[in-house]
């Protein structure tokens, strides 16, 4: 097949050039598996106490709504599917986008690919290269994650089906990243398209578990977990995700040879010949430049805050009338269920928030990198100027977003049956985050003014935020670890008062990291160092 | 006359690569200055310098009378900068990244805008995305060329155009020169310096190795003689800074040392002259046997910036 000249050469051109990044990805999230089953049996030492938490999950709909429809929850192994398996597929999904969107249309984009083509090489070859690469990184992470529940002595069965299902969710968002990317000319759309998949699919899952799991069925995360791992296995809904997977590599190879390199299949079309007046000033660039993924992920927690506020009413029902086990669920910390609910809903959608502030402020770095930003600091804008118009983009941007995510939640919980005075409180338990935004801006710019070449980082802090949030109780993570955690230190409006200090301390931290990262890049050289 | 640009031992390394090793530079005002250097000499660098992009390790630097790196912003007002390779945001039309810059530097003139798209046949309304590498340096030509500036600096500004994309090129640059404004025009087309310049910098290796103006650089290099004659040419030979002699019958060529043109004719006239040709050196010449020989044995350098057009080799 002369079509795939030149895969095997490529395919290890990839592994060299990416082998520290495809580590980066695969062991965390082996170690993360590992760990949840380590924490599980900590926090749950007997049967007894597993078969409690079992009961009680079963009405505990915010529980549902984030991890999934209870299964064998009177085992260690259904313990860590619950507790590890939608977060961790969200994050295999989140690798095999990165991963692929970068080396396929990201390499188009950056007009590497176009030398690559002038050689002998197939023309499906690179794209081959770049599935195979992400495919073995799945079943990397598969395998060991079986391996890990193995060795750490749970049932055979359930481990195999439990990190098969890993496998087949990243082919399938693999599939979907390869799909877009030969729609559109931009790797940033790619990842932006793909990602809010991924978000549909944690929403579907949510909303179907919450009901009667019909509508988990549309979302792969949903039918993997339709596997039912450590409950009674059952292997054909991962026959379903094997087809969506193949369908969607097939649809990206039959869209390949319909178009020109480089191009997608929206074509570009013209635009105005004049600049409008907003754009001139520095500020005025970077919220233009910005505009769309603060719509994009605007889009994204607008729907996600209605759906969370939709499922709002339903929490309080689950528990009917049995105060015992209320009283089990939220703790001693008081509050209603409904509240800790909706304090774990803002959780996730501040994380999302985070996500634009954090895209936001390295574009101060791509920018850089680009050499576009030689052409602006060439004109009489300084160097603060610069920098400080993106990072107000991120930081005004990012509450922007907290403050749909609030209204959306409370305005769709008060319709759904729900109270309309929450409104107020909700769209208080979102803006709380606003220091958490701060900060994670601050730290990138700082990174950038410090050690430009690690601007990346603020990703991986991002992740980290992510998984302290969701897993740091069932880890049993050291307290002063969970505690750097920007999040950890917001108070989880409703369930628990507003307290300003931590606010405050936050803001002067964000302040000061935010200062530090301007001062240090008025210093250093401009470019790709 | 006053000095625009001025740096005197200019050193700027890139870890353990040094790429400015001593750096001379002087560019009276409204001159065209011409900036030439192989690939990785340094070109870019110094101008990234001049630009306060980067900060020099030592030596001094004068922009204009002040300090690019300490009054950047203030400088900016006074300057119109294209880079070689220009790199623009794919998703705004070259109409918008125009009047962008002619915003921020706070001069934008319309008509002259529009004149110049049209005289550079720039469609405005194409998202940058779209354009190719000629074009998308048209935007920043436009861009630089539509500014009051006072002094431009200008990275290889027509690597990606056509020859009549060029040839407006160098009739705006003349009329830029005609209003008492100052260009820095580091080229590989050595047409381009010719026509342009008035004088010229030559760098390698980071440090200036030649400057001055075209005639007397010229005056470094040899000229190029092709003559028949009455008698067989001899004693040519004995004679101090000839090349390359070669003799076949009545004609010969040889090249010679521009300072000893003058015994050399003289010989040839005492030979009774039938024709005579005599090419004076084009600064590809005088490029090539800066850089020919030295070049073989100098390791490759590679430029920490960015790589450029290669550059013919003899």
């Amino acid at each position: 097949m002369t079509s795939l000249t030149g895969t095997v050469a490529l395919t290890r051109f990839i592994l060299r050039r990416d082998r520290i990044r495809i580590l980066v990805w695969i062991v965390p999230l082996v170690v993360l598996a590992a760990l949840t089953v380590v924490g599980i049996k900590g926090v749950f030492p007997t049967q007894a106490a597993l078969d409690q938490t079992a009961a009680a999950t079963q009405h505990n709909a915010a529980a549902i709504a984030f991890n999934g429809a209870p299964q064998g929850l009177d085992t260690i192994g259904g313990q860590v599917a619950f507790q590890f398996g939608a977060i961790g597929m969200v994050l295999v999904a989140l690798m095999s986008i990165f991963m692929l969107g970068r080396l396929t249309r990201g390499e188009e984009e950056a007009g590497r690919l176009e030398v690559v083509r002038s050689l002998p090489v197939g023309i499906h070859a690179n794209t081959l290269a770049a599935v195979l690469t992400v495919a073995a990184m799945n079943l990397a992470v598969g395998v060991l994650i079986t391996a890990a529940l193995i060795a750490q002595g749970l049932p055979a069965a359930g481990s195999v089906v439990f990190g098969v299902s890993f496998i087949l969710v990243g082919l399938v968002f693999g599939g979907v990243t390869l799909l877009v990317a030969q729609v559109t000319e931009s790797t940033r759309v790619v990842y932006g398209v793909a990602g809010a998949v991924v978000g549909a699919a944690f929403l579907l899952r949510a909303v179907g578990d919450i009901g009667d799991g019909t509508v988990s069925w549309f979302s792969p995360i949903g039918v993997a977990q339709k596997a039912r791992p450590f409950a009674d296995e059952r292997w054909w809904p991962l026959l379903l995700l094997v087809a969506a997977a193949v369908l969607l590599v097939a649809a990206a190879a039959a869209l390949a040879v319909r178009r020109d390199l480089g191009a997608g299949l929206v074509a570009a079309r013209p635009g105005p010949p004049a600049a409008a007046p907003s754009l001139g000033h520095p500020l005025g660039l970077a919220f233009r430049l910005q505009r769309g993924s603060l719509f994009g992920w605007g889009a994204g927690v607008l729907v996600i805050g209605i759906a969370y506020g939709w499922i709002g009413p339903t929490v309080d029902t689950f528990i009917g009338q049995n105060q015992a086990l209320a009283q089990l669920l939220t703790g001693a910390g008081g509050g209603s269920l409904t509240d800790l609910y909706f304090a774990t809903s803002f959780r996730v959608l501040a994380l999302l928030a985070m996500g634009f502030a954090i895209q936001s402020a390295v574009r101060v770095r791509s920018e850089e990198t680009s050499m576009r930003a030689d052409l602006v600091l060439a004109t009489p804008v300084s160097r603060w100027r610069f920098a400080a118009s993106h990072l107000a983009v991120a930081c005004v941007g990012s509450v922007i977003l907290l403050a749909v995510a609030g209204l959306a939640t409370g305005l769709s919980y008060g319709l759904a049956g729900g109270d309309m005075q929450s409104v107020p409180r909700l769209l208080e338990a979102a803006l709380v985050y606003a220091p958490a935004m701060w900060i994670m801006v601050g730290l990138a710019i700082a990174l950038d003014g410090l050690v430009p070449r690690w601007v990346g980082v603020s990703w991986a802090l991002l992740v980290a935020c992510l998984v302290v949030g969701f897993l740091g109780a069932v880890l049993d993570l050291p307290g002063w670890l969970q505690d750097l955690s920007p999040f950890q230190q917001v108070p989880r409006l409703p369930a628990a008062s507003l307290t300003l200090l931590p606010l405050v301390a936050m803001s002067a931290i964000a302040a000061g990291l935010t200062l530090l990262g301007l001062l240090s890049l008025r210093r250093r050289d401009i470019g790709r160092i | 006359m006053p000095v625009a640009i001025s740096t005197a031992g200019l050193i700027k390394n890139f870890g353990s690569t040094r790429a400015l090793d001593g750096l001379d530079l002087s560019v009276d005002t409204g001159e065209v200055h011409g900036f030439l250097g192989p690939n990785g000499s340094g070109k870019t660098t110094t101008i990234r310098v001049l630009l306060g992009l980067l900060r020099a390790d030592s030596g001094e630097v004068e922009l204009l009378g002040q300090d690019p790196w300490r009054d950047a912003v203030e400088l900016h007002r006074r300057l119109a900068y294209v880079p070689g390779e220009v790199s623009l945001w794919p998703s705004l039309t070259g109409g918008e990244v125009i009047d962008l810059f002619g915003r921020l530097r706070g001069d934008l003139d319309r008509h002259r805008r529009d004149e110049l798209l049209q005289r550079f046949l720039l469609d405005p309304t194409r998202k940058t995305g779209t354009y190719s590498k000629g074009n998308r340096q048209k935007v920043a030509l436009v861009a630089a060329l539509a500014s009051n500036a006072e002094l431009l600096l200008l990275d290889e500004p027509t690597s990606g155009l056509d020859p009549l994309m060029e040839a407006v090129f160098q009739d705006c640059i003349r009329e830029v020169k005609a209003e008492g404004r100052t260009v820095l025009l580091s080229s590989h087309i050595l047409a381009e310096v010719e026509a342009l310049c008035d004088r010229l910098s030559i760098i390698r290796l980071g440090r200036t190795v030649e400057r001055g103006s075209l005639d007397e650089l010229r005056h470094l290099t040899r000229t190029s003689i092709t003559a028949e004659t009455v008698r067989p040419a001899q004693g040519l030979a004995d004679l101090e800074g000839i090349h390359d002699l070669e003799i076949d019958g009545a004609h010969v060529r040889f090249e010679v040392d521009t300072d000893h043109l003058d015994p050399a004719v003289r010989r040839l006239g005492e030979l009774g002259v039938r024709s005579l040709v005599s090419h004076p050196p084009t600064l590809e010449e005088l490029f090539l046997r800066h850089y020919g020989d030295e070049l073989a044995q100098e390791p490759e350098r590679a430029d920490p910036e960015r790589d450029t057009t290669p550059l013919p080799r003899p």
